[in-house]
């Protein structure tokens, strides 16, 4: 009998086998380098828009194997175990100051990026790379609440607070970060916290509103939130704001708000880790993402806000005008740029964040 | 008790075919996201060979359960013969060794072979994962399955044929393949079969080590993380249909010659009946 | 003795990358990330029993169910017509050559509170069910993923039971009932017996299951593990150590299991 068994499986591996053989061409010489991004943030040829990794081998001869994490902690791991070969990543603010402080990212040659002029001197020499030495500026945004306005009642939106991702009203409704230093931002601006504090007893503070906030929801996702807030499956998450071009393309019910509380903003930059073998090549690659035409694409693409000056300017005044992409300073005003934490409280911070997921209630 | 039988089975196969239906019926799908149908389409089926990651992924899968099951099956079937010759001591503490990767949960597999690596490659600043390691990973976990289906077959086998070949004069590599490897033929192919489809479906062990070479199922394992693209949807009907095709022809004619061989007995045990 | 020089390369081989990976799983699990020897690791162990708990409870609920679904299936088929029975292991079968990690997502499409399942009950004006993300729903994934790893080893027992066993318990005065009881069943032990091993192991250390239909709410030791490995909480030392208690646990687990297989074969015979 096993025998026979094995036998339906050959044929079906062989089936398998010629089925896709001839589909696939074979590797091509040259250089390669290895792209690692986050989820659905570059433009990659949807709706009739460029793809960026294709044009740039196109126009360079340079291939790009491109690849996505869900998460800087993530990204993180995936470095400190430093035997993939990566070559460009796109880390936040407060993670890039931890890379740098523990020697994972190349110094960049600002000669081969001459596009780097290009970028709004705003988002230069911020504090995670202080004399410009790593990092260039790729999109920045900011951190608020989506929601859906047939499960949501008008006058809980109204005065829009962190204080909804609590209420109990909408148990099993809501969704949260599953990063750590998003979810732990939220609970501090809701408890009036700074989103860089350090204080032990601050921190233990927000991770009992954490635990308290679990038992209301619906799951802990990252780019899920997109299919589960676009089907109606969940009615309140919490969510970069640049996505919101897509969420709110696919169900016209969703809508976006800015709390009251502090928010996040951040900057996502591209850096070119220490280890990579084909510096050049990526130097190459950061500044084609940087010229007017990709940045604008990207811009378009992704719906984060785009540091590139020009790019800014040909933007579609929909998407440059519009307060969700690019909120006017009073909503600026109240935002706080996540700093790179002191090594203890980032393990203090882990240690808790493993807690609160293991914890059942 | 017949109509109990049949709707049970009906059910315990309606469980495991409705989320393929549902995946079938998600790769005609217009929107990208799940769960949402907004109209039908073949879009998907033209983007899949024009999606370069996924033909990537795929060719990474193939050449990977190719090159892996060959190597598997070489040090393997080597290996039966050596441990065949050994004493029975020595011979039950390899096969406790051999246990340790089929019984072992394979995240445990996973995580100490990337443990390996990256102590190597922190060590040396060589080797890095990739293609590489994912090799050796998946014939570290299939060469057991080779060596449990090669060691019957030499234990059917009729020892002193081998033994009177080498009287005759034939070195002992000239034995090996003129009297031995015929009779394990059917073991050593068991055992390719088996480190074939293993090393197709597996997910965790690449997962751990298959660093920049990602393998089909670590890319689906990516995209479930955000939104599935119709295409990988797309791939796996298009697979399904062929097995599920290949598997009908193949059976149809078995189940033919079985269905003969039935009515042959059946008239057979007919016929003694008659005689008597 | 020339031959045995050519198990050499498996020898080396395996020593390599299963003895040598083993070893280090252990040596990083005792020290800190520094390379000290530390007991810290061990000691931190406590703060996950209940998880490890939980991956044990559900995994061994998933593999009750499976036992329970999968023999009067495995039955079934083993009573068909050669033919029939050829189809039915071949359709069995087929599932598993789709992608499992799709086939689980397709659940979260049928499980959803929007999903297919309850748009379904509400066509049918029944009342909605809460499934997805509950220790229920990671349990049922289980039960899809693995049940065809219960059904076909009971099943190839079974077929292999002589008919004129059946027979003769049938002319000694057994009903259906005692005819089950006291061959088929002790017969088909074994079957079961590397069914189980067949679906607790994975089951037990699952993370993609529990993280897609359980809604990363209901963490398993699997979800743990990986976060410390591949995902966002690096700790090598502790995921180190967790693996090791892991596969201690399943080891337990599996002596147990062979230690009743054995009891049943003895029993088995003594009955025949």
């Amino acid at each position: 009998m096993k025998r026979r068994l094995l036998s339906l499986l050959l044929c079906a591996a062989l089936a398998a086998a010629a089925g896709t053989m001839t589909s696939c061409s074979g590797s091509d010489g040259g250089t390669t380098i290895y792209v690692k991004n986050w989820g659905e943030y570059m433009s990659l040829g949807e709706d009739e828009m460029m793809n960026v990794n294709e044009e740039f081998t196109r126009q360079t001869g340079i291939q790009v194997k491109y690849t996505t994490y869900e998460t800087n902690e993530q990204l993180y791991t995936m470095l400190s175990t430093g035997s993939t070969e990566i070559d460009v990543i796109f880390p936040s603010d407060y993670m890039v100051g931890r890379m740098v402080e523990e020697g994972m990212l190349a110094e960049l040659d600002f000669d081969r990026i001459p596009n780097y002029d290009l970028i709004d001197s705003r988002f230069k020499n911020l504090e995670y790379d202080p004399e410009s030495k790593y990092t260039v500026p790729y999109l920045w945004g900011t951190v608020g609440i989506f929601y859906n306005t047939t499960m949501v009642d008008p006058e809980d939106v109204e005065d829009l607070s962190w204080d909804l991702l609590w209420n109990e009203k909408y148990a099993g409704k809501i969704l949260m970060f599953d990063n750590p230093r998003d979810a732990f931002a939220i609970a501090e601006a809701k408890l009036g916290y700074s989103l860089n504090t350090t204080d032990e007893e601050e921190l233990r503070a927000s991770y009992e509103e954490l635990l308290q906030q679990k038992k209301l929801l619906q799951a802990y996702v990252m780019d899920q939130v997109f299919s589960k807030m676009a089907t109606g499956e969940a009615a309140i998450a919490p969510y970069y704001a640049g996505d919101g071009i897509v969420m709110l393309e696919e169900n016209e019910d969703i809508a976006f708000g800015f709390p009251k509380e502090t928010v996040n903003q951040f900057v996502d930059v591209v850096c070119i880790p220490k280890n990579s073998k084909n510096k050049a090549a990526a130097e190459e690659y950061i500044n084609f993402l940087c010229s007017t035409e990709v940045a604008l694409a990207n811009a378009e693409a992704v719906g984060y806000a785009t540091p590139q000056t020009e790019a800014k300017e040909e933007l579609d005044p929909e998407i440059s005008e519009d307060p969700m992409f690019y909120p006017p300073q009073e909503i600026l005003d109240h935002t706080e740029i996540f700093q790179t934490l002191p090594k203890t409280v980032n393990q203090l911070m882990d240690d808790l964040w493993i807690k609160l997921k293991i914890s059942r209630n | 008790m017949k109509v109990f039988s049949k709707v049970y089975t009906a059910l315990i196969f309606t469980f495991l075919y409705a989320p393929i239906l549902i995946l079938i019926i998600f790769s005609f799908n217009q929107s990208k996201t799940r769960g949402l149908w907004t109209g039908f389409t073949l879009k998907w089926y033209g983007e899949l060979f024009r999606d370069k990651d996924i033909m990537n992924a795929l060719s990474v899968t193939l050449i990977v359960a190719v090159v892996a099951s060959v190597v598997a099956v070489i040090i393997g079937t080597l290996a039966a013969v050596g441990v065949f010759s050994m004493k029975k001591r020595t011979r039950s503490l390899i096969m406790a060794v051999n246990q340790i990767p089929m019984v072992n949960p394979e995240i445990v597999t996973g995580i100490s072979l990337m443990l390996l690596f990256v102590l190597i490659y922190n060590s040396t600043g060589m080797f890095e994962t990739g293609m590489g390691t994912l090799l050796i990973a998946h014939i570290t976990f299939c060469i057991p399955y080779v060596l449990l289906s090669v060691l019957p077959k030499l234990r059917q086998m009729n020892y002193s044929i081998y033994e009177a070949a080498l009287d005759l004069g034939c070195n002992p590599v000239k034995a090996f393949f003129k009297v031995i490897l015929p009779e394990i033929v059917p073991g050593i192919m068991t055992g390719f079969l088996m480190a074939f489809t293993l090393s197709l479906d597996d997910f965790v062990i690449s997962l751990f080590t298959g660093g920049s070479a990602q393998t089909l199922s670590v890319l689906i394992y990516s995209m479930t993380k955000k939104r599935v693209s119709p295409t990988i949807n797309a791939l796996s009907t298009l697979l399904f249909v062929s097995v599920l095709i290949l598997l009908i022809l193949a059976n149809l004619g078995q189940i033919r010659s079985m269905k003969r061989a039935d009515q042959k007995a059946r008239a057979e045990k007919g016929q003694g009946e008659m005689k008597r | 003795m020339k031959a045995k020089k050519a198990a050499l390369p498996y020898l080396v081989w395996m020593l390599l990358f299963t003895v040598v990976p083993l070893g280090l799983v252990a040596y990083f699990a005792f020290t800190d990330d520094t390379g000290r020897f530390t007991w810290n690791n061990i000691l931190r162990i406590g703060e996950f029993i209940p998880t490890l708990w939980e991956s044990i409870k559900l995994g061994g609920i998933a593999t009750v169910f499976c036992i329970l679904l999968g023999y009067p299936m495995a039955y079934i088929v083993s009573r068909s017509k050669a033919h029939v029975q050829q189809t039915m292991v071949m359709i069995l079968m087929l599932p598993m050559w789709m992608n499992f990690l799709l086939r689980t997502y397709a659940w979260m499409t049928l499980l959803e509170d929007t999903g297919l399942i309850n748009s379904l009950l509400q066509l049918l004006g029944l009342p909605a069910a809460h499934m997805i993300n509950t220790p229920g729903a990671v349990v049922l994934g289980m039960v899809y993923n693995f049940l065809p790893f219960m059904i076909l080893p009971i099943y190839s027992v079974m077929v292999k039971i002589d008919v004129r066993v059946v027979e003769a318990a049938q002319d000694l005065g057994a009903n259906a009932l005692q005819v089950f009881r006291r061959v088929i069943l002790p017969l088909s032990i074994p079957g079961i017996c590397s069914g189980v091993t067949m679906v607790f192991v994975p089951a037990v250390s699952t993370f993609v299951i529990s993280k897609m239909l359980g809604g990363s709410l209901n963490m398993l030791i699997g979800d743990v593990i990986e976060m410390m490995f591949v995902g966002s909480s690096l700790n090598f030392n502790l995921g180190a150590a967790l693996s090791l208690v892991l596969m201690i646990l399943i080891l337990i687990c599996m002596a147990v299991m062979n230690h009743f297989d054995d009891d049943a074969d003895a029993s088995g015979g003594i009955l025949l």
